[in-house]
Formats: C-alpha cells, structure tokens, sequence
C-alpha cells in the first residue's frame, strides 16, 4: 500500500511492521516524531509492544538492552547529542551482541547548537562494533529496518541506521509499505539460543580476563564478515517480496565512468541528479552510494571503481585533524589495491544545502585538477 | 558454565573461541575465567620439607591452595603468584620458579 509520509514515519512504521516488542525513547529534534508516532501506533492496538518511557538516552539503550536479552525484539530511536549520551551502551549492545535495531537521525553536534543535518553524530559511533547503515530515501528507511532486525538476529550484532535530518526526517515522500502478513514470512519471530530466563539462570557480561576477552572479539569481527553476505541474501530475499534491492554500496552509471562520486546519504541521491546532466554534456561520470559503512564493503567498492581514472568522496562530515570520514576509509580501501587518485570534498556540514550545481562544480574541479587533494572545504566562507 | 574446555598435547585445558558463546554469558559461575597467566612467579611447595601446617592454606588470599589428601596442593588455574605462601612458610618449604621467561 502506497502512502505519503515523512522519513521519520517511515521509520516507526518499519519498526511496526518488524512487529517490535519493546520501544524505549527519549525525545530529541529532529526524531521525535518517530517514537511519538510509535506511542500513537502502540496506543491505537495497531502494535502489541511495550512502549517504555525513560529519562536519558542512556537509559533508552539501556532498556533496550534488557530487552533484548530476554529475547524480546528491542527498538529505540534519537539524534546527535543523545546518540552521544548513549554511547557507552552502545558498545554494550554490540559486545553483547544484542540484535537491536535503532534509528539515528543525523544532526550535527553541539555546540554551536544546530538540528540540521550533518553525519559527525553517527560516525562517531562507527568502532562501537554495530552495523552502520546510511538510508538515502524514506523507502529505503522503511524497508532497511525490516531488512536488519533479519541480518542482526542471525549475526547477532545491533544495526545503527542513519538519515539526513530535514533533508529526509520532515520531508514527506510516497513510501510503499509492504503487508504485514509478507514481512512475517520475511521475518520470523526472534528466538535466541541465549537468552536471560528464569528457568535457566545465566550471568550476562560478566568479568572475563584476558584469557577469553580477545575469543570474543574474534567472534565478533566473524560476525561482521558473515554479515556482508547475509545483507546481500537477505536484501534478495526482500526484493522476491518487494521487488526492492538494498545492497552495502549502489553503483550508478559506474562501469564506464571516468570520474566516480563516492557518496552517502541524501547528497548520494542529488549525485544521482547531478551524473545525469553531467552525462548530458558528454561527461562520464558515475556515483558510487554506500549504503553500509559496517560492515566495510571493501570488495564491492574496489569492482565498483576498478575501470574509472579518478575519484570524488563528498564528506557530510568531518575528523578535524584529519578529514573527510567516508574519504579516510576509502583511501584505507584503495591502498595496497589500486592506484586510483581520491579527491576528498566536505560539502553540506551543518545541514548546508547540497546542490546539483554543486556537485557540477565539484565534478569540473576534479576533472581539472593534476594532483590529489586529501579535502577541499567546498563552499566554507573565509 | 558455557565455555568448554578442551586438552592440548601437554594435557593443559585450554579454550578457544570454537568453545565459546557468542556473548560473554555463563551459568553465573567465575571459575572458568582462570587467572592463571597473571602470574610472573611460579610457588613449589617441597613436600619433603613441608610439616603440613596450612600456614600458606590460611594466607592464601586467592584462594589458591587447597587441602588434597590432607596436604597443601597448590591450583595452578588460579595461583597468581603473590608468593605470600612462600614468605609465611616456616619451613621455606616453598620454592620460587619465574614463569615463561
């Protein structure tokens, strides 16, 4: 069924359809309107879930994490400074390896106090040991939510999905929500092997030495390469029932490009705009979208960009003292494997607009230049 | 307790990650986080001298010496090397080896 809806909707409705059992949240612009059209849903018998009220962020992930130990299906939602106040329970979800689903809506961080979109909150979390996916439409937000409680309760890691605030969060798209009863063939109810109970008492996250801490990291780092092929197989399993494909990385025009976007978000669909009337005038250029940043996929870009001369990473973010996040990871892809040369852009920090002729100007600048920049401050005023 | 312990070719009982949940998770027992490799000084009670007086059975802080067939044993799964025992031996029953130089 076909309906018109925010980005922030389509999030609550994902976690509807997922048949979510316990939400936990705390209000923070721009998600709000996800967890308050969640307690709405809740109330209105249309989801049998447990709708928890807390005080912090922290605790939003921290009754999560109760939750989902007992085997229950958790999900919480928020933005940059709370999705910072969670940080320490969000290492705790992944060491635990609690298949928690959340949603993040990008917003930079404070100060100077901002609500607008900017990709430093969630990036911030990238070593926590979740999976890390970028939505770029509020389809893609809606059907990513179904896809990874499926990929995270079989590898047993949480998923951390992220989208543009305002550019997606408020703005009102047609979003095709698939029936209830088609995600319950797709996604069958959590039952996990391990799981707290009184019948069988068990101590969770308990002291463990040296002895056996590294063992559970190892597993941990399997669980994520296991993963790069269970999102491939899950997203097809997803696309017999939808007809949608989600992918870690969404090549656009790639196979004969000279130059190639690498792009996220919201910025890789204005990209999508901007290759075409580039193509228009006889330029082949391509937009490499990565859609998953864990885990990496590493292979899937290296045969995305193999045939193309020179790379373009556009950052809605920035590692001050370094550079662009998506840049730095790139390059780390790319060495000991190619000697394609990266240009790294920051464009958009703060929730500044990205433009089609901005990414043209970024295109003929690239085109132009003989030598690698490791990042261009396109559009800072000096 | 979920963590399995297997036996190498030395017969030392090892575990590996093939022997373990995914998640840190047990029956709410701690015996299986063995402190063994804490340990830079190995104690060897000499049973020749020793008189049996569970002086270092008492001053064990770990507990790591036990009582086996009435006389002091000492756990090697658990001793960290402190050496109190050796130093409250009245006998000096008790030898000091330096581990995994």
């Amino acid at each position: 069924m076909k309906k018109t809806m925010i980005g922030n909707h389509a999030a609550s409705w994902g976690a509807q359809l997922s048949r979510v059992q316990v939400i936990a949240a705390y209000p923070i612009t721009p998600q709000t309107l996800i967890v308050e059209k969640l307690s709405e849903i809740v109330a209105d018998g249309e989801l049998d879930a447990k709708f928890i009220k807390v005080e912090s962020e922290h605790s939003a992930m921290s009754a999560c994490i109760g939750a989902s130990a007992t085997g229950a299906r958790a999900y919480t939602a928020t933005s940059a400074q709370g999705l910072a106040l969670m940080h320490e329970m969000l290492h705790w979800a992944a060491l635990a390896r609690l298949p928690i689903v959340m949603t993040n809506v990008n917003r930079a961080m404070a100060p100077g106090w901002s609500i607008w979109a900017d990709q430093n909150d969630s990036l911030s979390q990238r070593d926590t040991g979740m999976m890390h996916i970028f939505a770029s439409s509020s389809q893609d937000i809606l059907d990513s939510t179904i896809i990874s409680y499926k990929v995270s309760e079989q590898v047993l890691l949480p998923t951390l999905i992220s989208f543009d605030a305002f550019f997606l969060s408020h703005t009102m798209e047609v979003v095709d929500m698939p029936p209830i009863t088609d995600v319950d063939k797709f996604l069958p109810p959590y039952n996990p092997e391990y799981k707290l109970d009184v019948n069988n008492p068990r101590s969770f996250g308990a002291l463990t030495s040296e002895e056996h801490y590294y063992e559970f990291r190892y597993k941990m780092q399997n669980a994520m390469d296991d993963a790069v092929g269970l999102i491939k197989k899950e997203g097809r399993e997803f696309e017999k029932l939808t007809g949608r494909y989600y992918d870690l990385v969404h090549s656009y025009k790639c196979e004969d490009a000279d130059l190639i976007f690498v792009t996220s978000g919201t910025i890789a669909e204005t990209t999508n705009v901007a290759v075409d009337e580039l193509r228009k005038d006889g330029k082949k250029v391509g937009n490499l979208k990565i859609r998953v940043i864990r885990p990496y996929p590493k292979q899937d870009i290296l045969k995305a960009v193999k045939n193309c001369s020179k790379i373009a990473v556009i950052d809605r973010n920035i590692s001050c003292g370094y550079h662009g996040i998506f840049a730095q990871e790139l390059k780390g892809a790319l060495y000991n494997e190619s000697d394609i040369p990266v240009w790294g852009y920051l464009a958009g920090i703060g929730g500044r607009d990205v433009k089609v002729d901005d990414i043209k100007e970024i295109a003929d600048e690239t085109f132009k230049s003989k030598k690698p920049v490791d990042m261009i401050m396109k559009g800072v005023k000096i | 307790m979920l963590i399995k312990f297997r036996t190498d070719k030395k017969g030392v009982k090892i575990s590996g990650a093939k022997d373990m949940p995914p998640m840190p998770a047990s029956l709410g027992l701690m015996n299986w986080n063995k402190t063994s490799s804490w340990r830079n000084l190995k104690p060897i009670i000499d049973y020749e001298k020793c008189i049996d007086c569970f002086i270092c059975w008492k001053f064990c802080p770990e507990p790591a010496i036990k009582i086996v067939d009435e006389r002091p044993v000492i756990d090697y799964d658990f001793c960290k090397g402190c050496m109190l025992c050796a130093e409250e031996c009245p006998k000096d029953a008790i030898a000091t080896e330096v581990e995994g130089k």
